[in-house]
């Protein structure tokens, strides 16, 4: 099944053009990788879906980009990113406490009772491997995670709101080994319920916990396929090159 | 001959002179104002109504007429400067209008405040027909420090990171719920600052209330916002130009107070905004 | 329900964006309705360059130039003293004062901005007037240098901030290239920072100015005010603002009189916001 559809889709930020006649298609309960170079477009790929590049005046979009069965710049902004959420770069967690982290987005979309929220709060900690951890002191600044703590509290913040895609920004790109694991176990799992993109500069990575792998290079989609063909035997020569560690 | 380090040495004497002249006279003001008007400060002298002309008595009136006209400088500001301020950081895109926005702000930062006086007479005095009253001084007041509060409010809501901004919106929280429970909880230092330099500064212009609302003598309190009233600045001048034979230690007392309410607020400002650098988060 | 709630709330905030906009133009309009009917008697001319000021004789001469002239000379005397001051004061931060001394000037400025000028116009009536009149002989040493004097330490602090902003931001390989290349640093100061940041000092100066320009109440409380063509900055004289400051209160709203304040208010307002739209221009030059 096709979770996200993008037909023909150019970006432009001012007069750079950022991506170039990209199409392809996310199917549902998979983990998409986009791998390549930076300033390849990954990233303004990934922001474009949750519609965050709507937030740089100099945004212009060219394309189709079909969500649940209609374009999403058609669709409501803040329900299209409940629905499509994303997990940033850095740890970024918000300047409150663990609970209200978590709590922020169902609120946000008005839920009140204080036992649900709680419930919700648990559920998507235990989501992202971070409840035994934290659930005796949820009160506390989310600062005072570390950072593998903080990047799954992200994970969990996003969960709460219940989205289909979950958009990730190389997440493990601030991490030490063992956190990057049990944030790739926490994907691994996550993949039963939800659809994952992610973006990573990390090769391996992608060949760790992808599906299908995306390469790109210069704003251009070069090459899709599974992982295991993109990395054994990819068609392309640059992609080639690049997985070698040639160039990027 | 001409031998580049001394004349190093002595351009750098000349550069701390003309600084020991500037910091050396601002010490010598506020040394001489606490030196002499400490003494005249007791708890009559600010409790007491002013009598025999203003030659004895106290203060009291006046400084509760400053304390009325900050607070309802600030009451008509507040909102308005946050707002604006909200839209430049937050709405405002690099186009003609913010543009002009920005210039009016500057201008109306550098208006003589005299200026304001006039403007408040015309405006609030005689064409809403508010009189000379504390209706009328608070909003040329208030007008007066908006550009303030508007400067400082925005520089405090440019600096919380645009990566907050972001992640509440990712979470499909919508523009206004990002601003409000976001980016104005981590501005509020930043605009209590800016809040309270705008009161110190209403607090000491005398200028703008001359005309609006500004009683020469009047021994009582006001009885509703379109009363006149005594204030602290105004009650100063009035003492040492106006009215003859006023005691040295009066005057000196009245100007040590509004100095230190001003210096008061000031102080609190750079406290507040030094414990906010502290405790940071980001 | 919320969209809605939202809606009316972003509408409140672009209007309340635009209020400075609206607050500037208010303000000019008003200072045009009462200030323009004295235009009925006098002509623009005769306004701005009659020599006598006898608002409440009969018939009332209304020329400002004795007051143009006060502004002026004050002014002047203002920009004498504090340029060269302001300047070297904001150099010494900027490049020359350790860093812990750098904060203790910079409060000790922040603390001269928020001295109230009626205050320094009282401190400057106990100490400089006095001062003044001992040390040349004078009649009275409510004079133009008094007010200059002192209104020279009220443009300084805006001198001294802008300026150092101004050298602050000179690119860091401006001042490292001169360095490099054997320069004391003073020469690194004089030859590279200062024409670097010249167009800011030059906003820095025209604030200061302006500043100036349009303070009142020291320099109604120690100049004297006498609306005469000062001969020397050794007499007594009247500025704009005092004018206003010291008349409006006796005018009849609605009188000749009024409406000629009125008309020294729109000078006042017209002379800021030149000053302010040309330093602006400065300011962005440099970026």
């Amino acid at each position: 099944m096709v979770k996200v559809d993008v037909k023909d889709l150019s970006i432009w930020f001012g007069a750079i053009a950022a991506l170039k006649n990209v199409s392809l298609q996310v199917k549902a309960n998979e983990i998409l990788s986009i791998i390549g170079p930076s300033n390849s477009g990954k990233t303004t790929f990934l922001r474009m879906l949750n519609r965050l590049n709507d937030l740089n005046p100099n945004f212009r979009i060219e394309g189709e980009v079909v969500f649940d069965g209609s374009d999403i710049r058609k669709q409501d902004i803040e329900v299209l990113r409940k629905n499509i959420g994303m997990v940033f770069a850095l740890p970024l967690p918000l300047p409150l406490s663990i609970l209200d982290n978590v709590a922020y987005g169902v609120r946000m979309h008005g839920m009140k009772n204080k036992k649900q929220i709680a419930q919700k709060v648990e559920d998507s900690l235990k989501q992202s491997y971070l409840w035994e951890e934290v659930k005796d002191r949820l009160d506390e600044s989310a600062f005072k995670l570390s950072g593998g703590q903080q990047q799954r509290l992200c994970i969990a913040r996003t969960l709460a709101v219940e989205p289909q895609v979950i958009l990730f920004d190389e997440p493990c790109s601030g991490l030490d080994p063992i956190s990057t694991a049990k944030v790739e176990d926490a994907m691994v799992e996550l993949k039963e319920k939800y659809t994952l993109i992610l973006v990573t500069n990390n090769v391996k990575q992608a060949a760790r916990v992808g599906d299908r792998t995306a390469f790109f290079l210069n704003g251009e989609l070069v090459e899709l396929d599974n992982t295991d063909k993109i990395f054994t035997a990819p068609k392309d020569k640059r992609t080639d090159g690049y997985i070698r560690g040639k160039f990027g | 001959m001409r031998n580049p380090q001394r004349t190093e040495k002595i351009a750098f004497f000349f550069l701390l002179l003309s600084t020991l002249l500037i910091v050396v006279p601002v010490g010598l003001v506020v040394v001489i104002i606490i030196q002499k008007g400490l003494p005249a400060i007791n708890w009559q002298f600010l409790s007491d109504m002013p009598r025999q002309g203003m030659r004895a008595g106290g203060i009291f009136p006046a400084i509760i007429g400053t304390l009325y006209l900050v607070s309802g400088a600030i009451v008509f500001a507040l909102p308005i400067g946050l707002l604006a301020a909200i839209y430049l950081s937050e709405y405002a895109r690099d186009n003609l209008l913010t543009r002009i926005i920005k210039l009016a702000i500057i201008n109306l930062a550098g208006v003589p405040s005299v200026v304001y006086g006039l403007f408040g007479l015309a405006l609030f005095v005689v064409f809403f027909k508010f009189g000379v009253s504390i209706l009328s001084g608070s909003l040329t007041l208030g007008i007066m420090i908006l550009p303030i509060i508007i400067t400082s409010s925005r520089e405090a809501l440019e600096s919380v990171p645009q990566t907050f901004r972001e992640v509440s919106l990712s979470l499909g929280a919508s523009k206004w719920q990002t601003i409000r429970y976001i980016v104005l909880p981590n501005a509020i230092p930043g605009i209590l600052t800016g809040t309270i330099l705008g009161l110190g500064r209403a607090a000491g212009e005398t200028a703008p209330i001359l005309f609006t609302v500004a009683a020469f003598y009047l021994p009582r309190l006001p009885g509703s916002i379109f009363d006149q009233v005594m204030a602290l600045p105004y009650h100063l001048y009035v003492i040492s130009t106006q009215v003859p034979n006023v005691d040295e230690k009066t005057r000196y007392g009245t100007a040590f107070v509004l100095l230190a309410l001003v210096l008061t607020m000031n102080l609190a400002a750079i406290v507040i905004r030094y414990r906010f650098r502290k405790k940071k988060k980001w | 329900m919320r969209k809605i709630k939202e809606f009316f709330i972003e509408k409140l905030i672009l209007i309340c964006g635009l209020a400075s906009i609206f607050f500037v133009v208010l303000i000019f309009l008003f200072l045009l309705k009462e200030g323009l009917s004295v235009f009925i008697t006098v002509s623009p001319f005769k306004f701005l360059f009659g020599k006598s000021w006898y608002p409440i004789s009969e018939p009332a001469q209304l020329g400002i130039l004795p007051l143009i002239m006060g502004s002026l000379l004050v002014t002047l005397g203002a920009a004498v003293i504090s340029v060269p001051i302001g300047v070297g004061c904001a150099i010494y931060i900027a490049e020359v004062a350790p860093l812990k001394l750098k904060e203790i000037l910079k409060a000790s400025i922040e603390l001269l901005v928020a001295i109230p000028s009626v205050v320094l116009g009282f401190i400057g009536m106990v100490t400089l007037v006095p001062l003044i009149k001992n040390v040349f002989h004078l009649p009275t040493g409510l004079t133009a240098l008094s007010g200059s004097i002192m209104l020279a330490f009220m443009a300084m602090p805006t001198i001294v901030s802008i300026a150092e902003d101004a050298l602050y931001s000179v690119p860091k390989n401006y001042k490292e290239g001169a360095l490099a290349l054997g320069a004391t640093r003073w020469q690194m100061i004089w030859r590279v920072m200062l024409p670097a940041a010249s167009s800011g000092i030059v906003a820095a100066i025209m604030l200061g100015i302006g500043r100036v320009i349009g303070e009142t109440m020291a320099v109604m409380m120690i100049t004297g005010n006498s609306a005469v063509l000062p001969k020397s900055i050794l007499v007594p004289v009247r500025t704009l603002t005092a004018t206003i400051a010291a008349e409006m209160g006796e005018a009849v709203v609605g009188s000749e009189h009024y409406f000629a304040l009125f008309s020294i208010g729109i000078v006042l307002f017209i002379i800021s916001f030149a000053i302010n739209v040309t330093a602006d221009l400065f300011l962005h030059k440099r970026q």
